[in-house]
């Protein structure tokens, strides 16, 4: 019986709202644009990410689909990010495009502003998912068949719809309270759905590459591509292994000096080295098998924090309070047909603005507070709600809002 | 007359209100020709020509900064290039040392202490010198800590100081009864030395133009929205949980009413929390600590100011924005309601009374405009040189007592 590998990183960067005072509100719409030495300059943030990460990954990652015809891979990259490296990494941009031009890496579609609007405002999330696929198209001359939602937030419903859309597959957490007695490294199908198949992350393999790769306490310090290969040959009925990850693992949360560098580039070697051992990218794995079960997800499920919901994003009051207030900004802002306006708006609905103002494990200094360029959530949203503000001022100003 | 006068803080290195108090004293003061010393626990510039200005440092300590504000921590730089922080009772009680030098060395008649963390510098100084020691009471323990009893060791040092010291001035009569209840000194030793205000201070800003630097809230203004606003230290003292719960009936009530609370403090973070969890976020606006012209701009950009204080022994900042031409709303739990009448008064803990009256003035521009008419009035006629008076006439009774 032959197992796939399905790898697939997950590309993306915000607009970080800079210390954005009230004193702005009214005066200043830039929103986006701090000092380049500051904490929340998207520019230094691009060139520092594209240096250790983005090019030295798709270095390693070109030079293993030219040494192993058999190793592919996919890729989710958000229009935010795109358009960052359009305008302030163009190198990084094009070593992403070559990677694509080898006809083994397929992208995954999803929102253009990695932003939650499925759950707020459904004709937005689909405008959003449709500026994605255009932007694909443009930049890499590919049409997404997959779809995967902002920090897979998934439930029955995003299934539904994405059947309805015409996408063969959709990605979402392997979490086991869902998965019960099942394995992630079958396909599946979600209920309610007449065509389109699941696909489960690994959560354990894949965190012992993303989370714990690096980890010199861990039990299984260090990790070698053999010793993975190993376990992954050795794990019993299986078709597919679902490694999801931040493509950031490499180089940026997985600083180099870690070795994760080998660890990728010696893991095709390794992998392939075994007897019906393959990589698959997501469409190939669910052309290749059929769904082994249906599988239900009524609430949604994520994959972030040990809750695996969205109470990372949604989970206090000041996030509520801010996506709220944005979304309700929503009608009066597609009506201005303000290029600019709208598009402001759209940064402001990406995730990663709900996500620094967390404050669930605030106190422990952990993950959340590292991925934040603010002092603390307190100061994030301040300036989103200042910046939320002067979204106010400017529809007013145009008659759109009093 | 010579007075050796102990402070914690001094504008512009001031966190609130006892180091404007202060300065504005010894301005006062100093116009009747007494010749004071005044010493601070740090070293800064100040502009202060009326008086002279020591620092008092531990010895062998060079320069010693604060953070930012006068209660955080403070950073000594010794003379070797050895570098130490030290906390606030630590910093107290080198505070103490160094004065007791400087009043070994110097002649000083009386010794006038303001506050708890210049008081056992003040008992030393009097024990030192053999001079009547005079204790400016801002405010007590219990009412930093919000109406609950608060630190004992702060206690210990009050009560103490009080029982030894000649002569207590209260800044208000809710003081002069607070430090009777806690404390059990008699009456007839405690004098009531109302605070004022600097009319200089504020033309001075005034004179600085119309142009207000809310630009979000001017534009929103003149589309009808109202601004309330408070200015101040965000501390359990000052009732701002209080405040935000009346915000939410008021934004019921009258939507377009935004809440502006300009100050920082360790209730920041609590406090924006709050207003999200109340559902009010859109509504209330946190801008941090401002000072100067944005200070101002805070209050002349509000159609109503409000005080909630749970315990204010004086409160300025009423007064500040009567002179910025913004009317007021105040607690009753508060020294200045004694001497300010032309202003609307609510018990602090009233959170229903609290909207009532904020949804009032917002609506009626005719209640504010009387309300701030008459408030200017009354106004005008306050002087820091009428408290000034007051603490001259105390220091000639206690000089006369010690020459006898």
């Amino acid at each position: 019986m032959s197992k796939a590998i399905v790898l697939y990183l997950h590309v993306h960067q915000p607009y970080r709202v800079r210390h954005y005072s009230i004193f702005d509100a009214g005066v200043n719409h830039d929103y986006f644009e701090a000092t380049y030495d500051d904490q929340t300059s998207n520019e230094r943030i691009i060139h520092k990410v594209a240096e250790k990460s983005y090019i030295p990954t798709n270095k390693r990652l070109l030079d293993m689909l030219e040494k192993h015809p058999e190793f592919k891979l996919s890729m989710s990259i958000t229009g935010t990010v795109l358009e960052q490296l359009e305008q302030w990494a163009p190198e990084a941009l094009q070593s992403f495009k070559d990677l694509v031009a080898t006809g083994r890496v397929e992208i995954v579609a999803e929102t253009y502003h990695h932003s939650l609007a499925f759950f707020y405002n459904r004709e937005e999330f689909e405008k959003q998912v449709a500026m994605h696929r255009d932007k694909v198209q443009e930049l890499f001359g590919q049409t997404p068949q997959v779809f995967r939602n902002t920090e897979l937030a998934y439930n029955n419903d995003l299934a539904f719809w994405a059947d309805k859309a015409g996408y063969k597959g959709i990605l979402a957490e392997g979490w086991d309270p869902v998965l019960d007695w099942r394995s992630p490294n079958f396909v599946y199908q979600p209920t309610y759905t007449d065509n389109i198949r699941l696909l489960m992350k690994n959560y354990k393999l894949s965190d012992d590459i993303a989370f714990r790769f690096g980890n010199q306490s861990w039990t299984e310090w260090p990790l070698t591509a053999d010793k993975f290969s190993h376990w992954l040959n050795d794990s019993g009925d299986a078709t597919n292994f679902n490694l999801f990850m931040d493509y950031e693992t490499f180089g940026e949360h997985q600083w180099h000096e870690t070795g994760i560098f080998d660890f990728l580039e010696h893991l095709p070697t390794e992998w392939l080295k075994r007897d019906g051992t393959s990589f698959m990218t997501v469409s190939e794995v669910i052309d290749a098998f059929e769904p082994v079960d249906r599988v239900d997800m009524p609430h949604t499920v994520t994959w972030a924090d040990t809750e695996r919901d969205l109470s990372a994003w949604l989970g206090n009051a000041m996030q509520g309070s801010a996506i709220a207030a944005l979304y309700d900004l929503g009608d009066a802002v597609l009506a201005t047909n303000d290029w600019k306006l709208i598009e402001d708006w759209r940064r402001l609905q990406t995730s990663d603005h709900f996500y620094y103002m967390c404050t669930k494990y605030f106190n422990d200094g952990d993950i959340h507070a590292y991925f934040s360029p603010y002092d603390n959530p307190y100061d994030a949203f301040i300036a989103y709600m200042n910046a939320y503000h002067d979204m106010q001022f400017r529809l007013s100003e145009k008659g759109a809002l009093v | 007359m010579k007075v050796l006068m102990l402070g914690w803080e001094l504008p512009p290195h001031n966190s609130g209100g006892l180091g404007v108090a202060c300065y504005q004293l010894c301005k006062s003061l100093a116009k009747k020709d007494i010749d004071i010393e005044f010493i601070l626990p740090y070293s800064e510039a100040h502009d202060a020509p009326f008086m002279a200005i020591t620092a008092a440092h531990p010895q062998g300590a060079k320069i010693v900064l604060t953070d930012s504000g006068a209660y955080d921590s403070y950073k000594y730089v010794f003379e070797d290039g050895r570098e130490e922080w030290m906390d606030i009772y630590g910093q107290q009680q080198v505070f103490e040392h160094a004065v007791a030098r400087l009043a070994a060395e110097r002649e000083y008649d009386v010794v006038h202490a303001h506050d708890w963390l210049t008081f056992r510098a003040g008992l030393r100084a009097k024990q030192i010198r053999n001079v009547p020691l005079i204790l400016h009471v801002h405010s007590v323990e219990r009412d930093r800590a919000g109406g609950k009893d608060g630190n004992p060791l702060v206690r210990e040092i009050e009560e103490t100081s009080m029982l030894m010291a000649d002569r207590i001035l209260a800044v208000s009569q809710l003081t002069k009864d607070a430090i009777v209840r806690d404390y059990a000194i008699p009456e007839d030793k405690i004098e009531v030395v109302h605070n004022s205000i600097d009319h200089s201070v504020i033309k001075e800003l005034l004179d600085l133009g119309q142009e207000n630097a809310y630009h979000y809230l001017t534009h929103m203004k003149a589309r009808g929205y109202r601004v309330v606003a408070n200015i101040g230290r965000l501390t359990v003292q000052k009732g701002l949980t209080n405040l935000l719960h009346a915000a939410k009936e008021v934004v019921a009530r009258a939507p377009k009413t935004i809440f502006l609370i300009s100050g920082s403090g360790e209730q920041y973070y609590e406090l924006i929390n709050l207003s999200a969890e109340l559902g009010i976020a859109k509504n209330v606006i946190f801008t941090g600590f401002q000072r100067g012209k944005t200070w101002r701009d805070s209050y002349m950009i509000a159609d109503l100011f409000v005080m909630p204080s749970v315990s204010e022994p004086f409160g300025i900042t009423p007064l500040e924005s009567i002179g910025f031409g913004t009317p007021t709303l105040i607690s009753k739990q508060s020294g200045v309601a004694e001497i300010l009448h032309s202003t609307l008064k609510v018990d602090f803990w009233d959170v229903n009374e609290m909207a009532n009256k904020i949804v009032s003035a917002v609506k009626y521009p005719e209640l504010r405009r009387e309300l701030q008419i008459d408030a200017e009035r009354e106004l005008s006629r306050m002087s820091w040189d009428h408290a000034a008076d007051k603490v001259h006439a105390v220091y000639g009774q206690h000089l006369q007592g010690a020459a006898a």
